[in-house]
């Protein structure tokens, strides 16, 4: 969607995070030139049109000794995909579910889960309890621990030309 | 992943070759109001003038002290920047998750050359015939569809493209 300069300008201004004062947003406005009320209003639209989804933190899991980390990935026929995904995406411990492409012969799965957890026995159980349920008996299944980590951050990218934004 | 959505960033200087750079960090313990605090701001705060005396609020604690706690959070690294999560699609980005067989004695130089490329985040080493999972996110599909291109020219290795094709809901959060 196309954002207007307002809301670019505030998009701008929080690429570095919220500052941690009683009256952030008014510290926000301060930067560029809007009052308070402002920015509370451009913020709040913006995540009515779901481009901000929220202003929060995000645990770094690693730091938190939530090192195991698998990728479970189900090859669901096409026709119950949706029906699968919805229920998975809900299930504990899942972190993120999307439906990708198959792309044959290289890859045959079509639904991707992460879980966390502190050791990878707490998610192989967990795994485990997920084979065992309704949705996912007899589904063809594959487990992707990750071994190292090369490079975590947010996606970086730029716009307007004028700085990378994390997000 | 919803870095895809990404979701998730974690900030300061990273792309540590063949380790993580957060596990270099000596280890937070939590004290029961840290996790309520984790808890509770992994729900986001409020778009309104005081959002920490709301939370704080609810919290049992001061204002003051939340922010103090935060800080701490902040600076020991248990929590990335306080901010906003984006939708970065419907900020006009694009994204895909990407996977590569690659010799084991190649990973490395490899993973040298993936992570060269800016566009390419969360890379990881993972068990399976695929064994190197990265994000390439770009401005357009164009640009993701071009980058994809040049990895794969310049290893000389097939890069499967798994785009995003439907999100599921999930709860986004991760309780401590």
């Amino acid at each position: 969607m196309e954002l207007t300069a307002r809301e670019l300008a505030v998009v701008g201004a929080l690429q570095d995070g919220l500052a941690l004062v009683p009256r952030p947003y008014r510290a926000l406005g301060e930067s560029i030139g809007l009052d308070e009320a402002e920015v509370i209003d451009v913020i709040a639209s913006l995540q009515r049109d779901g481009v901000i989804k929220r202003l929060g933190v995000v645990v770094r899991h690693r730091a938190l000794g939530m090192t195991a980390n698998a990728m479970v990935v189900w090859d669901v026929p096409d026709d119950r995909v949706d029906e699968v995904g919805a229920w998975l995406g809900v299930q504990p411990d899942v972190t993120l579910c999307y439906r990708r492409p198959r792309r044959p012969p290289s890859w045959l799965y079509n639904l991707f889960c992460m879980i966390h957890g502190r050791e990878r026995e707490a998610v192989r159980a967990r795994i485990h309890a997920l084979r065992e349920s309704a949705p996912l008996q007899d589904i063809p299944y594959a487990v992707l621990f990750s071994n190292r980590c090369f490079k975590q951050r947010g996606a970086r990218y730029r716009f307007d030309g004028e700085g990378e934004r994390e997000g | 992943m919803k870095a895809d959505q990404r979701e998730v960033g974690v900030r300061g200087p990273v792309a540590a070759r063949g380790g993580t750079s957060q596990s270099a960090r000596p280890r937070r313990v939590l004290d029961a109001l840290d996790r309520a605090i984790v808890n509770r701001l992994q729900d986001g705060i409020a778009v309104e003038a005081r959002p920490f005396a709301t939370c704080a609020a609810e919290l049992g604690i001061d204002e003051a002290s939340l922010v103090r706690r935060i800080e701490g959070l902040l600076a020991d690294g248990v929590l990335t920047r306080f901010g906003p999560m984006y939708d970065a699609e419907r900020l006009g980005g694009a994204f895909s998750l990407c996977a590569m067989a690659v010799p084991a004695e190649r990973f490395d130089d490899v993973a040298e050359v993936v992570n060269g490329f800016p566009e390419v985040a969360h890379n990881y080493e993972r068990a399976h015939r695929l064994n190197m999972w990265f994000v390439v996110g770009a401005g357009s599909r164009a640009d993701v569809d071009r980058v994809v291109a040049a990895i794969a020219a310049e290893t000389g290795i097939e890069v499967v493209d798994l785009p995003k094709i439907e999100e599921f809901f999930v709860g986004l959060r991760l309780e401590v």
